[in-house]
């Protein structure tokens, strides 16, 4: 029992660390002009399929993360394992603005064949912090 | 004579101690992450780990010649098709740790074979396509690799090197998925 609510509380305390960072993160893209992040928006979008080249002709965040950020996923090129994306089920996530900064640049470059927006990367925060509200 | 006698005994105990320490760090740690059964040495980069590790396995610096990894990262925007781009502080501390650590840098047998027949002006870009890594695998059959949903693709060495990551790769240590033990 003891150990649970140990367990509860470092829960809680990493997660808020999560959510102070993607907080402090969507703060600093409304103020370089993103309006109000909008999870619905970021969610179709994770969703969406976009074209591209070579050996992916389709591509979608759901090719690496799957559509349900709970789960992990599977690298589609190389087979490697993804811890899933969601802060509420892997406390590591959006934990590091800098490697949040980081894959939004790498995966919206190879996904979407350029870089996501201000805008776009608010959404797309807004999603997978609070996944399960949606 | 009786302080003599002391620090002896100090030193003698000490001596015991500390001997089996040494004694295992000679025979089976001579070098940080090299053990005396692994080829190469492991992978004890942190940064090296988290930004080339995350998509697919921390290949050892000591399998590719330095022409070879000075070549792959200079295409990191295009990295076998996906974006892999670092920013230039990240960029230079990996380059320094893996051309530092390359084949051509580095003195295991295994690192030799892999230089062999490799051509600077035109270096492989993958560890699979040095000759030394063709002839190694040219036996096992692509239902084994290819055709395996657990494999999928000779890159993913760890997949049957079940020591890859401490820079094991001799026989003994593969298991294929699906199929056991290799003989060949």
């Amino acid at each position: 029992m003891k150990h649970l609510i140990l367990a509860t509380l470092l829960a809680g305390a990493v997660s808020s660390l999560a959510h102070a960072d993607s907080n402090n993160l969507l703060q600093q893209y409304a103020q370089q002009g993103a309006g109000t992040p909008s999870a619905q928006r970021g969610q179709a979008m994770w969703q969406q399929t976009f074209a591209g080249s070579g050996e992916f002709s389709e591509r979608s965040c759901a090719s690496c993360h799957t559509s349900d950020l709970s789960r992990a996923g599977r690298h589609v090129k190389t087979g490697k394992d993804i811890q899933p994306m969601s802060p509420l089920v892997n406390a590591e996530r959006l934990s590091d603005e800098r490697k949040v900064e980081k894959w939004l640049l790498r995966n919206c470059k190879w996904t979407l064949g350029r870089e996501c927006s201000i805008q776009e990367k608010a959404d797309f925060l807004a999603y997978i912090k609070d996944a399960e509200a949606i | 004579m009786k302080s003599t006698l002391a620090i002896s005994a100090i030193i003698f105990t000490v001596g015991i101690v500390t001997l089996p320490v040494v004694f295992s760090d000679n025979s089976f740690e001579s070098r940080e992450g090299e053990s005396h059964n692994s080829d190469v040495a492991s992978i004890s980069h942190p940064l090296y780990k988290e930004e080339c590790g995350s998509c697919h396995m921390a290949y050892p610096p000591a399998l590719l010649s330095t022409a070879s990894w000075a070549a792959i990262l200079n295409g990191l925007d295009d990295h076998f098709g996906d974006n892999a781009e670092l920013d230039a502080q990240t960029h230079q501390t990996i380059s320094d740790f893996l051309t530092g650590n390359s084949a051509d840098n580095s003195n295991y047998r295994r690192s030799r074979k892999f230089m062999q027949g490799i051509d600077a002006n035109s270096p492989p870009l993958r560890i699979s396509e040095t000759a030394y890594f063709k002839r190694k695998h040219e036996e096992i059959p692509a239902k084994m690799v290819s055709g395996n949903s657990k494999v999928s693709s000779f890159s993913q060495c760890n997949s049957c090197h079940q020591d890859a990551q401490k820079g094991v790769f001799d026989d003994d240590n593969v298991r294929i998925p699906g199929y056991g033990r290799w003989d060949d």
